[in-house]
This record gives C-alpha cells, sequence and structure tokens, in this order.
C-alpha cells in the first residue's frame, strides 16, 4: 500500500469536522504524555519509533483497520519510516508532513460572528498550541488582538478582506508563545498597545493600552473597548467588541481560568485575579460571549471550531468562577499549579524585545501546550 | 572509559542517529562502550529512552560546540 502525506491543514479539519482519526505517535513516551494532537474522536498509540526498527509486526493487532490512520512524530522523520514499514505490512495510513513542530504552527481562521454595519470578527485557531487571535473589521480597517508570530497569516488575511490593520493589541505580555503584535504593526503602520504595567522592562516604542481606551474601525460604532483585568498578569487588559464580545486574554478560559504565577508573583496577584473574576466581570452584561487567548483541551472547542461561550453561563459552569472562599481560592491558583509552559521566561524576554532568536530557535522555544490555565 | 566503537552521526536527521546506533551496537559485545557523535538536537531525549527500553547504560554525556556525545555501556 502507498504512503500518504497529511498537512496539519488536513488534520485540523478532521478535528474541526469531528471525523474519527487513529493516531500512531512514535515520539517517546514523556514526549506524548506532554503534548499530543487532540480531537474529539481521536484515538491513540505511542509506540516509540526506535522501539519499531525490527519492524511493526508486534503493534500491527493494535491498529484498526476500519478507520484513517496517521503516524506522528516531532519533525517528520520517524513517522515516514513507521508509515513505511506499516504499508508494507499492506495498511493505509499517511504521516504528518513537518510532524508536531507543523502542528504546532498551524493556523485556522474560523469566523466567530458579524458585528454590527457589516463588520466581522475572527478567530484565528492555533490548534496544536492552543492559542487564540482575533481579528475584528469594518468598513476597511481592522484591529487585531493577542496575534500570534506568524504575522504573514494575519497580514495576508487582511489584504484579502481589503482591510487595513489599523490597531494591534497584546492583551498582556505573553509568556507561553511569543506575540507578532510589534512585527505586524511594523509591517504595516500600525499602532502596537501594549499595557504598560507589564512593559517596564520592554525596549521597543509602544502605545500604552489603558483601560477604558476605546478604537472605532470604519465609520460606524463598531468599538474595541479596553477593560483593566489584572490577575494574569498586573497589566492583563481585557476586550469588549461592538457590546457582544469580551475577549478575557488569560484572564478566563472556557474550562479554567488563568493563573498568576507565570511573572513569578503569584502571592501578589492573587487578590487582582480574585477581582477580576468575582467583581469586575461580574459587572459586565451576562449575554457577552467570553473569547479567550487560549483553550488547553478539545471540549472547549465548539461544534463550527470556535471557541467561545456566553459570560453567564461560564458564572455558572466554570469551576474556577465558583470557589466561594477567598482562602481556598488562593490555594487553588498558588499551590499545586500544573508545570511553566516550555521555556517561559525566554519567551517572555523575546516578547519584551531584549533577545531575537531566529525563526528554527523560536520554533523550539514554543513547543509543547501553553498551560496558562489553572483548573 | 575505553571505548570500543565511535559512532560519528553528526548532520543526520531523525531517525537515523537512532538507527545507525542501534546497528552497531549490534557489533560490540555485552559491556563494550560505544561513542555517538550527534547533532540533531532531538536526539537528547530519544537516546535517554532507547537506553532504557534496551537496557543499555549512558555511561556518560555532554555537549561539545553544538555536538552531542553519548557513551553507551552495552547491556
Amino acid at each position: 500500500m502507498t504512503v500518504n502525506i497529511w498537512t496539519a491543514a488536513d488534520v485540523a479539519r478532521k478535528v474541526i469536522d469531528n471525523k474519527e482519526l487513529f493516531i500512531l505517535d512514535v515520539r517517546n513516551a514523556d514526549a506524548f504524555a506532554d503534548w499530543k494532537i487532540e480531537g474529539h474522536k481521536f484515538n491513540y498509540l505511542n509506540i516509540p519509533y526506535f522501539e519499531l526498527l525490527d519492524g511493526v509486526e508486534e503493534i500491527l493487532p493494535q491498529i484498526p483497520t476500519d478507520i484513517e490512520i496517521l503516524v506522528v512524530c516531532a519533525k517528520e522523520g520517524s513517522s515516514i519510516m513507521v508509515a513505511e514499514l506499516l504499508a508494507e505490512a499492506g495498511l493505509e495510513v499517511a504521516y504528518l508532513e513537518g510532524g508536531m513542530k507543523s502542528w504546532s504552527m498551524y493556523i485556522e481562521p474560523v469566523k466567530v460572528g458579524e458585528l454590527s454595519g457589516g463588520g466581522e470578527l475572527y478567530q484565528f485557531v492555533r490548534l496544536g498550541k492552543g492559542c487564540l487571535s482575533y481579528m475584528a473589521v469594518n468598513e476597511g480597517e481592522a484591529a487585531i488582538i493577542d496575534a500570534v508570530r506568524f504575522t504573514d497569516v494575519f497580514i495576508k488575511f487582511a489584504e484579502e478582506k481589503g482591510v487595513q490593520i489599523k490597531h494591534v493589541f497584546d492583551t498582556h505580555l505573553h509568556a507561553d508563545h511569543i506575540s507578532g503584535g510589534r512585527h505586524i504593526a511594523s509591517q504595516t503602520g500600525a499602532a502596537y498597545y501594549l499595557p504598560s504595567k507589564d512593559a517596564e522592562e520592554v525596549v521597543f516604542d509602544f502605545t500604552p493600552l489603558t483601560d477604558d481606551l476605546t478604537v472605532k474601525l470604519g465609520n460606524s460604532e463598531i468599538e474595541v473597548g479596553a477593560l483593566y483585568s489584572p490577575g494574569h498578569t498586573i497589566g492583563s487588559t481585557s476586550f469588549v467588541i461592538d457590546k457582544k464580545y469580551l475577549l478575557t486574554g488569560d484572564i478566563l478560559f472556557i474550562d479554567s481560568i488563568g493563573r498568576p504565577d507565570l511573572a513569578g508573583l503569584a502571592d501578589d496577584w492573587v487578590r487582582d485575579l480574585r477581582q477580576t473574576l468575582y467583581s469586575r466581570y461580574r459587572s459586565l452584561a451576562e449575554d457577552l460571549i467570553v473569547l479567550p487567548a487560549h483553550f488547553m483541551i478539545i471540549e472547549e472547542l465548539n461544534e463550527d471550531g470556535t471557541v467561545g461561550k456566553r459570560l453567564g453561563d461560564l458564572f455558572v459552569e466554570n469551576h474556577g468562577l465558583n470557589v466561594e472562599d477567598e482562602e481556598v481560592f488562593r490555594s487553588m491558583v498558588t499551590d499545586n499549579l500544573p508545570p511553566q509552559p516550555n521555556s517561559y521566561e525566554e519567551i517572555r524576554h523575546v516578547n519584551m524585545g531584549k533577545v531575537t532568536p531566529s525563526n528554527e530557535e523560536q520554533t523550539e522555544m514554543e513547543i509543547g501546550p501553553n498551560r496558562c490555565a489553572v483548573r | 572509559m575505553n571505548i570500543t566503537k565511535t559512532l560519528d552521526a553528526k548532520g543526520l536527521a531523525c531517525p537515523m542517529p537512532i538507527v545507525r546506533t542501534k546497528k552497531t551496537i549490534d557489533t560490540i559485545n555485552s559491556g563494550e562502550v560505544l561513542e555517538v557523535l550527534v547533532t540533531d538536537k532531538g536526539a537528547l531525549n530519544d537516546f535517554t529512552a532507547w537506553a532504557a527500553s534496551g537496557g543499555h547504560t549512558i555511561v556518560e554525556q555532554k555537549e561539545e560546540d553544538g555536538v552531542l556525545f553519548f557513551y553507551i555501556q552495552k547491556a
């Protein structure tokens, strides 16, 4: 049988369309346990490639014959080797081109909804890393929020939509992934905004993102308004777009809440986090649709591939919004936290402009899940 | 440490460093040490996991000028 080649985009379609898939992941057990391709209806077998050097006969009984099979490794080399062995054994299989590295980088733009007066809001879903970026477009103008480092994706998308990027925001100084914000701004002439409180060590120029700052898109009344919401970082700021959507950054997710420790000050920021989640957000309209900067588990994806939910529903369903006792809350967000994201300190330095690693080095830094939440 | 054989796997990408290492270790005797030179950074975790799964011991590993050196004692 032949070996097929799938791109990360092909795999993303399987995730979003809720397809079944059998993934034979041939990375070592630690890498697989740490991070893998998640799908609603995916099944997995993890056998490191170096245990298959003498052949695949022993694992054949564990491989189904009635669903599609994808072999995955870190870069692609080992998955090609194993896929060829399986094909020789008579199976129809595919491997993932570029491996987990390309999966980490792939971005799928999905339309979230219409804005009043003909505008549109798009969510850029980076499935492999769980990063979510946003672009609001209206009457020839666009605003981007929490762009990841693949600036081309956003610039090309704006060109296709025939809009000019005017405003580029980061809700906070990110620690899990490298921001593309200031690069998009310098390439397009847009303003780049960052909360000053997160930017004390930043070495480039930016426009301070302050509480209540509002920008308009086009001539009509689509507003992108900032709302100071500290806790994940001291500067963390949310956005309300068109009185309809609440972009929460890394403060509130669908099934979890932000962790306060990635900038090293968990104990100081617990109170801020509590106040943002339990009082500032409580004063907002419950019909706002929460759009976070991350998702952690595949269950957080909606049927159409977007990640978002009504604020009022999250007040009921999200465990992190329902911890009555302040001490219990404090302990939840400071004790027994999950491990920090890969290279998070280095990534913060890149986002401050202090170091400029090569593309290859940036890819390596960003490998793995985002780990920005506490559940 | 007595090195019985040296395998130069510099410049090779995964899975070749491990494939070559396995073939070479099959040619030495139990208790003897194979030195392997690798430049693929992904090899770091893979060598540890591969050696553990085969019962081999990595008696030493170091990095010099971007080259990883593994000293593997055959099980």
